[in-house]
């Protein structure tokens, strides 16, 4: 029993390592706001991408954005511009620091920043009203950024 | 979906301004075909940021438009009916009701006008709730009801009600200038893990569409509104509440000193706008 609880721990710490997530205080941003290095190691996948794009819990890139190719899922905000032609627009390492802080590439912007957990006037526990207890989770993790980054780059069509 | 398009291809700007071509954001209101309501006007002197303002009514649809048009399809109209039997009431140990001192709710047309108001009795500003409550445990020895629940905010629809078509004149100087800047400040403030402050949607971005949410300009003239979508009365406060929650952040309480002081300041953007509650709202 104990030799499999230590060999479960040695694997779990194995992938860890391999992965080298970057933590949301770690990230480094270039000086118009790009990240190069990927935030999780692993490869983005563009289909969780566009999942989380549209899923109000997760992204819900699109109550800001409209985007021509999720024309099926309804209801897209003016907030923000059109993500149409962003993949051909931005390289993937700027994709990458908008979705993670916009506002180190737009200064002030009303886009959230999607992989920061610090520095938030009076953070909430989620949608309670209450207030944040410990340390925050960021809006999306390394991979799901990753992942929606992944679907930008596939927006290269105006 | 095609008409969501177009319209955003005309919204080519991040922070397009209402787009005119609605036809629904054109539309006058005139309630029971006889009072006539300001829902749009120039934005006072005081807000930098607005050049005109405009009714939370502008940017619903014809059919939410439709119901505030006459009493009889407004909802929020029979919470007055209520109120009007409760404003005959005595309640309390002094024997009063507030017809023993106001004689009839018309005779109140104003308050909801200029409220929040400095009370230079009690040195505080009052909302018209707390100046509700006041009367009730000051002049009627009766228990103060709960803020933004059921009696509350029926008795501030009846008194909205026989205000409609004044114009929203709320005091910023003097004695109420604390509460103004004070106010003004926490409009401004970005909070939540979402880092966004009342102007961010309300002033930068009204007229947009987020979402499946057509962004007014929060105004307050309107309430409280009756909402299709909790099919009740709504209060001031809570729809703060509502909003500041929605930026992933920990709210103010009702009636804390920070959000008595964000009414002030939201009720004197609307100046010039008219009193127009009870509101219908989606
Ligand atoms: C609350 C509104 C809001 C949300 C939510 C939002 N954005 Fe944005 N976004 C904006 C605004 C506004 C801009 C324009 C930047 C500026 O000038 O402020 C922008 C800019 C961008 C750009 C650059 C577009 C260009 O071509 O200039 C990309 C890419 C982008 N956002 C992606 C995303 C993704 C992906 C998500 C979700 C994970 C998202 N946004 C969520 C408001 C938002
Ligand atoms: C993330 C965007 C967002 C932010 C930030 C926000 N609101 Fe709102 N607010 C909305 C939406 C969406 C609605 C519903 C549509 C409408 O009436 O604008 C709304 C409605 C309102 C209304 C009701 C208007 C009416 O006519 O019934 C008021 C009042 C209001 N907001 C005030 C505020 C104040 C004050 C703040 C800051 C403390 C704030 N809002 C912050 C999105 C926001």
């Amino acid at each position: 029993m104990k030799q499999m609880f230590l060999t479960a721990a040695v694997l779990a710490c194995a992938t860890v390592a391999k992965a080298e997530v970057v933590a949301p205080g770690d990230v480094q941003f270039g000086e118009y706001g790009a990240i190069e290095a990927s935030l999780s190691g692993v490869p983005g996948n563009a289909d969780s991408g566009l999942e989380i794009m549209v899923t109000r819990g997760k992204g819900n890139c699109i109550a800001c954005h409209a985007v021509s190719a999720l024309e099926d899922y309804p209801f897209h905000g003016e907030v923000g511009p059109s993500l149409d032609g962003v993949g051909a627009r931005w390289s993937e390492a700027e994709l990458r620091g908008l979705v993670a802080n916009a506002k180190m590439t737009f200064d002030g912007t009303v886009m959230p920043a999607f992989y920061q957990t610090t520095g938030f006037n009076r953070p909430g526990n989620a949608f309670t009203g209450k207030a944040a207890e410990g340390e925050l989770d960021p809006l999306l993790t390394a991979q799901e950024i990753e992942d929606v980054v992944a679907y930008l780059m596939t927006l290269n069509e105006y | 979906m095609k008409k969501f398009l177009k319209a955003s291809a005309l919204a080519a700007s991040v922070f397009a301004i209402a787009s005119a071509a609605q036809a629904d954001e054109e539309a006058d209101l005139v309630v029971n075909g006889e009072i006539e309501i300001t829902v749009r006007t120039s934005a006072p002197e005081h807000v930098d940021g607005l050049r005109d303002i405009y009714s939370g009514w502008v940017f619903r649809s014809d059919e939410t438009q439709a119901m505030q048009m006459d009493d009889f399809d407004n909802p929020g109209m029979i919470f007055v009916e209520e109120a009007i039997e409760a404003f005959n009431t005595v309640e309390g140990s002094e024997g009063n009701s507030c017809a023993s001192c106001h004689d009839t709710p018309e005779n109140l047309a104003g308050a909801r006008a200029t409220h929040p108001k400095w009370n230079d009795n009690a040195e505080e500003i009052r909302t018209l709730g707390m100046q509700i409550n006041g009367c009730r445990t000051e002049q009627m020895g009766a228990e103060p009801w709960a803020a933004d629940k059921g009696d509350m905010l029926a008795m501030e629809a009846l008194l909205a009600s026989v205000s409609r078509g004044m114009p929203v004149n709320v005091q910023i100087d003097g004695p109420a200038e604390a509460a103004y800047e004070l106010g003004r400040e926490l409009y401004y403030t970005r909070t939540g893990q979402l880092d966004l402050s009342c102007a961010s949607c309300h002033e930068q971005n009204y007229g947009n569409y987020i979402r499946a949410d057509h962004l007014s300009q929060g105004q307050i003239n309107g309430f409280p509104t009756y909402r299709l979508k909790n099919a009740k009365l709504n209060g001031v406060q809570s729809r703060f509440r509502g909003c500041v929650r929605d930026t992933r952040a920990e709210t103010y309480a009702v009636n804390s000193p920070e959000f008595i002081a964000l009414e002030l300041y939201v009720a004197s953007r609307g100046n010039g706008l008219s009193v127009e509650g009870p509101s219908v709202r989606n």
